[in-house]
C-alpha cells in the first residue's frame, strides 16, 4: 500500500525538478564559484539566478537583498543576534509565546544575559492582541521577531502591520516565515520587515539551505565572518547545488501558489470534516478563518498523540503531535498550552499537513482510518466510559500526583 | 523518533488486560495528566490466600505507558500482594526488553500504580515520593529534581560531582551546559557563585594515553602492510619475518630465497617504501641477519 505522508510542516519532500537541477552541480560542474577555472565557472551565474528565483517569489526589491544561509535556525539567530549587535543600546526583545524552538530557546538564552523579552500572548484561537503589543514598543524594543505562520496550527499572524508598528519606535523586525514562504503570497518591497528566514526543505528544496532576507540599508552585522561569500554578510563555501535547488524549488512554488490555495486547500478541509463527523470529542485548533491552507491541527480529547501516532503509522499514514511524549518533553506542545487547550486534549493533538502532492485517495484513507484508532485508545482511557466520556472526568479520574 | 522493542509494540497493539476488572477490590490512579501519562490500576485479590486473581489498566498516555500497564498487569496476576510489591519498575522495563531513557519513568508510573492499588486494598493511604523534572541527561535518564536534590543535599559544585553522585553528564557530555545552569542556580541559594573552572568543563578523561593509541595503530599497520608483501616474496621463494616493532623502527629478517641473495637490499628498500605508504611516516627498516641474531 503507498505510503501516506501527512507531514509537509515537517519536511517535504525533495521535487524531482529540483533534484534534476542540482545533479550537474556534484559531478560536473563542481568547482568553487569562487575559483577561476572551467569547473565552476558557470556555478556563479547559477547562483546569481536561485537568487533572482528566490528573491521573485518573496517580492524582495533587489537580489542582493538574498542572503543564502544553512537552515531555517541560522536564518533566525543570525537576524536576532544583529539587530542586538547594531543597537547595544537597545535591551528588549518582543516576540511571541508561539514561535518556533529556532526564536525562543535562542531568545531565553538571550534573557540569562541580561536581555528583556517580551513573549505576547495568544487567545484561545492562537491570535495575538496588537494593542497588547503596541503597549510593548518603545525606544528599548531592539528587535521583534513574530513568525508568519505557526507550525502547529498554520494560524497566520498579522506581520506586515506588526512590522508597520515597529517601524515607528525605530525596531527592527524579523518574521520567522519558514511555513508561510510558497503558499501565502508575500510582496516585501511593499512592507516594512526588515528580515525574514526561509527554510529550504519546507518548500520541496533540500534539507541544509536556507536564507536570509535582509532589506537594503538594514544594519547588519554576520553571525559568520571569514571569506567574501554573500557579500561577506554570511562566510563559508556556499552549499552550492542546494541553493540553485531551492531557487527552482521557489520558483515551483510560485507556480503552484494558486493550487495550494484551491486544491490543497479543499483537501484539508475535506480531512478536516471527514473527522470531525465521524469522531466524536474532537476539535480544530488554532485559528479555522485565517491560516496556511495545508495546515489541519485536531485534538482528540482524553488520549495521547503518540499512540494516534503509532497506530497511523502501522497503516502507512504519517502525521505528527504536540503531544508531550512525541517532544521527548514533560510538557504538551507549547504552542497548546499558550492558547490554553485543556491538558487532556492537548496531549492528543495531531497535525495533519498536506502538500501539493497529496491526492484525495490520500485524504479517504486517513478520513477511514482515524476513527476506529481513536476509539481503540479511547477504550484504553480512564477517561472515557462506554459511549463517551465518563461523567465529570475530572473528578472521576484524578490520579495522586495531576 | 523512539526505538522501541518489539516487545513493546507488540504490548501497545494487542494491550493485555484493558479496560477495568468487574468486581475489582483495589485501585491505583497515579500519573500527571499535565505531563500525559496517567494510569488507573484495577486489582481483585482473593481475600483469603492475598493472590491478585486479575488484573486490568486504563492508561491515558504514549504507546510505552500502554505497553508498560499492560506488562505490568501481566507480571502480577497471580502473585500474593507480598509478592507484587517487590516488582521494581527495571522488573516491568526488563519485561518489555528495555525502555528507551526518556521512557523510563512509564515503568515508574506502573510501579507507583500497583503500590497504589494495594495500599488502597488494605486501607492504607500512599503518597508517592514521585518527583519528575525535565530530563537532563540522556544517556542515563536522570531529570532536574534529582540533579537539584543531589547538588543540595551533598553540598555540590562542580559537573564532575554531579556525575559521581547522579551519573548525570557521564556520557556523550552534551548535557553539560544544562548540568551548570543547574548548579548555578543552587548554589546562588546557598551565596556562592559557580565557578566553571577548568574541572567542570574538562572533556572526559581518556583512559587511554594517545601517544599509546597512535603507536598501536602503527603496529598493527605495519603488520599488515607485511602481509600484503608476503606472497610476492614466497612467490620467489623467500619470506620476511618481523622480528620487533619500536615506534617507527621495524626489526625484520629475510629468509629463505631471500636471505643473503644479491638483490637483499633492493627487497628491503622496497619493503620500507611499502610500509611508508602505508602509515604515512617515515619507518626505519633494521634487516637483522641469522646469524648475528642468533
Amino acid at each position: 500500500m503507498q505510503p501516506v505522508y501527512l507531514d509537509n510542516n515537517a519536511t517535504t519532500r525533495v521535487d524531482p525538478l529540483v533534484v534534476e537541477a542540482m545533479l550537474p552541480y556534484f559531478t560536473e560542474q563542481f568547482g568553487n564559484p569562487s575559483s577561476l577555472h572551467a569547473f565552476g565557472n558557470k556555478v556563479g551565474a547559477a547562483l546569481k539566478k536561485a537568487r533572482e528565483q528566490v528573491a521573485a517569489l518573496i517580492g524582495a526589491a533587489h537580489d542582493s537583498e538574498i542572503i543564502f544561509t544553512s537552515c531555517g535556525t541560522e536564518s533566525d539567530s543570525t537576524a536576532i543576534l544583529s539587530a542586538l549587535e547594531c543597537q547595544p543600546e537597545r535591551k528588549e526583545i518582543i516576540t511571541t509565546a508561539v514561535e518556533h524552538p529556532a526564536v525562543l530557546t535562542l531568545v531565553g538564552h538571550l534573557e540569562k544575559k541580561g536581555y528583556t523579552v517580551h513573549r505576547l500572548a495568544v487567545d484561545g484561537k492562537g491570535r495575538l492582541d496588537l494593542d497588547a503589543y503596541k503597549a510593548l514598543l518603545s525606544e528599548n524594543t531592539a528587535v521583534v521577531s513574530v513568525m508568519w505562520a505557526n507550525n502547529e496550527t498554520g494560524t497566520l499572524f498579522p506581520v506586515v502591520e506588526m512590522a508597520a508598528m515597529a517601524q515607528e519606535v525605530g525596531a527592527m523586525f524579523h518574521t520567522d516565515a519558514v511555513q508561510a514562504v510558497g503558499k501565502v503570497a508575500i510582496d516585501l518591497k511593499n512592507t516594512a520587515i526588515d528580515m525574514l528566514s526561509i527554510s529550504g526543505h519546507k518548500l520541496h528544496a533540500p534539507k541544509g539551505v536556507g536564507v536570509l532576507y535582509l532589506k537594503r540599508g538594514v544594519r547588519y552585522r554576520p553571525l559568520l565572518r571569514g571569506g567574501h561569500q554573500e557579500r561577506g554578510r554570511r562566510a563559508g563555501t556556499e552549499n552550492v547545488a542546494s541553493i540553485i535547488g531551492l531557487g527552482v524549488a521557489c520558483e515551483l512554488a510560485q507556480q503552484y501558489m494558486e493550487h495550494e490555495n484551491t486544491a490543497v486547500k479543499a483537501l484539508r478541509d475535506r480531512l478536516e470534516a471527514g473527522i470531525l463527523a465521524a469522531v466524536p470529542n474532537c476539535f480544530v485548533t488554532g485559528n479555522p478563518d485565517d491560516r496556511l491552507p495545508n495546515t489541519a491541527n485536531i485534538a482528540f480529547e482524553y488520549i495521547e498523540g503518540e499512540g494516534i501516532l503509532l497506530q497511523l503509522n502501522k497503516l502507512g499514514i504519517a502525521a505528527s503531535s504536540g503531544s508531550a511524549c512525541t517532544s521527548g518533553s514533560l510538557e504538551p506542545s507549547h504552542v497548546m498550552k499558550a492558547m490554553g487547550i485543556p491538558y487532556t486534549a492537548a496531549h492528543g493533538t495531531v497535525r495533519f499537513s498536506l502538500s501539493r502532492e497529496t491526492t484525495a485517495e490520500d485524504i479517504e484513507r486517513v478520513i477511514e482510518a482515524v476513527p476506529p484508532i481513536v476509539a481503540r485508545l479511547r477504550k484504553l482511557s480512564p477517561y472515557w466510559g462506554e459511549n463517551g466520556p465518563v461523567e465529570n472526568p475530572d473528578q472521576a479520574f484524578a490520579p495522586v500526583y495531576a | 523518533m523512539w526505538e522501541y522493542s518489539d516487545k513493546v509494540q507488540d504490548h501497545f497493539f494487542n494491550p493485555r488486560n484493558a479496560g477495568a476488572v468487574t468486581e475489582a477490590n483495589a485501585t491505583g490512579d497515579v500519573g500527571s495528566i499535565s505531563c500525559g501519562d496517567a494510569l488507573r490500576l484495577t486489582l481483585k485479590v482473593d481475600p483469603e490466600t492475598e493472590v491478585i486473581l486479575d488484573a486490568g489498566f486504563q492508561t491515558f498516555g504514549c504507546g510505552s505507558a500502554i505497553a508498560s500497564s499492560s506488562a505490568l498487569t501481566e507480571i502480577v496476576k497471580g502473585m500474593t500482594l507480598d509478592d507484587a510489591l517487590k516488582v521494581t519498575n527495571q522488573d516491568i522495563a526488563d519485561y518489555l526488553d528495555g525502555l528507551p531513557p526518556e521512557k523510563m519513568h512509564c515503568s515508574v508510573m506502573g510501579r507507583e500504580a500497583l503500590a497504589a492499588a494495594i495500599a488502597n486494598y488494605r486501607g492504607e493511604e500512599w503518597k508517592d515520593d514521585h518527583e519528575e523534572g525535565a530530563l537532563v541527561c540522556k544517556c542515563f535518564a536522570v531529570d532536574a529534581v534529582l540533579i537539584e536534590d543531589t547538588i543540595r543535599a551533598n553540598n555540590l559544585s562542580t559537573v564532575q560531582e554531579v556525575t559521581h553522585f547522579t551519573k548525570a553528564g557521564g556520557g556523550c557530555a552534551a548535557c553539560h551546559e544544562g548540568i551548570e545552569e543547574i548548579l548555578t542556580r543552587v548554589m546562588a541559594e546557598r551565596g556562592e557563585a559557580y565557578a566553571a573552572g577548568k574541572a567542570a568543563a574538562n572533556a572526559p578523561v581518556l583512559t587511554t594515553d594517545p601517544e599509546k593509541l597512535a603507536a598501536a595503530k602503527r603496529m598493527q599497520t605495519i603488520l599488515a602492510a607485511i602481509e600484503a608483501i608476503r606472497p610476492n616474496l614466497r612467490r620467489d621463494h623467500g619470506d620476511i619475518e618481523v622480528l620487533d616493532i619500536e615506534g617507527k623502527t621495524v626489526k625484520v629478517r629475510l629468509v629463505g630465497a631471500c636471505s643473503g641473495c644479491q638483490m637483499e637490499a633492493v627487497t628491503l628498500a622496497g619493503v620500507q617504501q611499502k610500509l611508508m605508504e602505508a602509515t604515512g611516516e617515515f619507518i626505519r627498516l633494521v634487516p637483522v641477519h641469522a646469524a648475528a641474531h642468533a
